[in-house]
């Protein structure tokens, strides 16, 4: 083994320039792998987050349309207890829809009511405050952006909503919010949770109980926990996967198409290595014909080839992660959107790039096989014969 | 009968499938240990082919090669290669070394190849052997950064390394000089003697081989002449 690694060693050292040009294309096609990956992770992770990081990615609710969740705090508890690792942010919400009469005009909105606190965790409703302060009390509101903009509201005005059952009521505006999705800021109104529940009259009960979880991809095996754990009927656990359904298969379009590039390049990488190294078979016949004379066996006189595909992998893999590191963070730094900011967030995935390095030093190791089979075939006579 | 170190006991070598050269011809011929033979003969007469066939690098087409008193006719290929780093130096017209490593690196091939890693007992070894060739100053040479003597004398060097019983040398004075050639005999001889090492050189140089304990002649894949002094 020793004596293999160590000759394997000496014939990279003693070709440099070979050595150095299956090194760079190994490197080259690593960080184009890690490239390519990082910036499909970056860009899905960014858009997913886009999607669903402010917004509730499994929501509880009622089967029935206008009953509530009664107990929300025992339902809450479960909830949690489910999967406590995964699930976060939770918060119960009780909402409802609404007429909204001024002198000339009158728009339905959806009037939500929550603990401010727990829904800090989803909406982060204080940094979206963009004028005045959240409704605490009874009978206050706070209103969206362009909701305000267009009926040409401001902080400190009155505004009166009706129920469906016809119940009217007076609130005071005391904040307007952007939540930077415009169809929110249009439609949605907020209130502390007690001033909805009395407003639409549900008394103690919620509409629903929204949260979120740490890995947004699992989103769905988690609702089915929660499903099977509640196991009441009269529940559904929906996530944010099956109402994304398009935005999902996408990502998955995207995913396979950079994989397809990857294995694309890795291909041409193992040609690259099979065919120099065949090359160098030929060059050192001399060499592997004489040790073979004085008693190497053919086995060992093959592993000098896989060390010297294995040591190739090594190198092009370090250099590659690094370049791949490099044009990565690059990318992420000087191409940016107008306002300054990355198009693509920097995103590193060691786990992405320890699986690529491992692959591009077996895939070397592997393209080492075919030369190395050669040398093993290789008869001493040939060499001497020959001089 | 019993002190031949190495024998070839009815051997034939074909050449060819359809156009068939039949490079021996039935031949009989063993080695005294601690002998000094030459072998002679015209160019294409299967000197080469005999010595090859002796040395397991070559397999007979027919006809039994016995070393140390034990038929290598059925032995597999990593036995072969045992037997040959353990029993056998070869010397070739052309020196092999690798050309990577240094004369010392290259002295120590046959070692590592049969125990891995040289320790310094070994290194010792290889330098002792360098000094009795006389390329103590070299050790540390690339093979390529030497003269066309003193990558011979490492080769030789390299032979004797694993201390074989016998070393096989085909013309390997062929490239060098008159001088060079003499001082090289006069190293074998040395080594012959104090070392009992058993020498089979084939040769063109007639003064040479008149300095030998044996004479064979091949002509036509036949012994045509077989001197003993
Ligand atoms: N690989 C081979 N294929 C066919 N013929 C061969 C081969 N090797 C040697 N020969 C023939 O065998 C004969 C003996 O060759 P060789 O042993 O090399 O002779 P010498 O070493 O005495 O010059 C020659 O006629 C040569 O042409
Ligand atoms: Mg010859």
């Amino acid at each position: 083994m020793k004596l293999a690694f160590d000759i394997a060693l000496r014939f990279l050292k003693s070709s440099k320039g070979q050595t150095a040009l299956i090194v760079l294309g190994i490197a080259i096609g690593v960080s184009v792998q890690i490239f390519i990956g990082s910036l499909i992770t970056g860009l899905q992770k960014s858009l997913v987050d886009k999607t669903v990081g402010s917004a509730p990615q499994i929501t509880v609710s009622p089967q029935e349309d206008g009953a509530y969740i009664l107990d929300s705090q025992a339902e809450a508890k479960t909830i949690k207890a489910t999967n406590p690792e995964e699930i976060k942010n939770l918060v119960a919400v009780t909402q409802g829809p609404a007429i909204l009469n001024t002198a000339d005009e009158s728009a339905t909105i959806l009037l939500r009511g929550f603990d401010w606190k727990a829904a800090q965790g989803i909406y982060k409703i204080s940094d979206r405050i963009v004028k005045g302060e959240l409704a605490t009390n009874d009978n206050e509101i706070i209103i969206g952006e362009d909701f305000a903009k267009n009926l040409n509201l401001s902080v400190g005005d009155t505004i009166e909503l009706i129920t469906p059952a016809r119940k009217t009521g007076k609130f005071l505006i005391t904040g307007i919010f952007d939540l930077q999705v415009k169809s929110l800021n249009e439609s949605w109104i907020l209130s502390n949770d007690r001033a909805v529940q009395e407003f639409l009259e549900t008394g103690e009960g919620v509409s629903q109980i929204e949260m979120q979880v740490n890995d947004v991809f699992a989103a769905d095996e988690v609702a089915g926990e929660i499903e099977k754990r509640l196991n009441e009927d009269t529940l559904v656990v929906t996530n944010w996967k099956e109402e994304n359904a398009a935005l999902l298969s996408g990502l998955s379009g995207q995913t396979a198409s950079s994989l397809m590039i990857q294995v694309f390049v890795m291909i041409s990488v193992v040609l690259g290595i099979a065919s120099v190294l065949a090359i160098s078979v030929v060059q050192k016949s001399k060499q592997i014909g004489i040790l073979k004379a004085m008693g190497m066996h053919n086995p060992k006189a093959s592993l000098v080839f896989l060390f010297q595909g294995f040591l190739l992998g090594v190198l092009g893999a370090l250099v590659g992660v690094g370049l791949g590191i490099g044009l990565s963070w690059s990318f992420a730094t000087f191409v940016t959107n107008p306002d300054g900011s990355s198009l693509v967030p920097f995103f590193i995935d060691w786990s992405f790039i320890g699986i690529s390095a491992g692959i591009a030093v077996a895939a070397s190791t592997l393209a080492a096989l075919i030369p190395a089979i050669r040398v093993s075939r290789l008869d001493p006579m040939e060499v001497i014969k020959n001089g | 009968m019993d002190n031949y170190v190495v024998e070839v006991k009815g051997v034939n070598k074909v050449y060819g499938k359809t156009i068939k050269t039949v490079a021996l011809h039935n031949l009989n011929l063993g080695f005294k240990t601690g002998s000094f033979n030459a072998i002679i003969g015209e160019s294409g007469s299967g000197k080469s082919t005999l010595l090859n066939i002796l040395g397991t690098l070559d397999r007979p087409t027919k006809g039994d090669v016995i070393i140390n008193g034990v038929s290598t006719k059925n032995m597999s290929k990593g036995r072969l290669s045992d037997l040959r780093n353990e029993t056998l130096g070869f010397v070739f017209q052309f020196h092999y070394l690798l050309p990577e490593f240094t004369a010392l690196e290259n002295v120590l091939m046959p070692y590592r190849i049969a125990n891995g890693k040289a320790g310094k007992k070994s290194r010792d070894r290889a330098r002792e052997i360098l000094n009795l060739v006389g390329l103590e100053k070299v050790e540390n040479n690339l093979a390529t950064n030497m003269s066309g003597g003193q990558q011979q004398r490492t080769a030789i060097a390299r032979a004797l390394m694993n201390q074989p019983k016998i070393i096989l040398a085909d013309e390997p004075t062929g490239n060098l000089d008159s001088q060079t050639t003499d001082s090289i005999y006069q190293l074998f001889r040395k080594i012959n003697q104090e070392l009992g090492t058993t020498f089979i050189i084939i040769t063109h140089d007639r003064r040479v081989a008149e300095k030998a304990d044996r004479i064979v002649e091949i002509l036509d894949g036949r012994i045509s002449l077989d001197i003993v002094k």
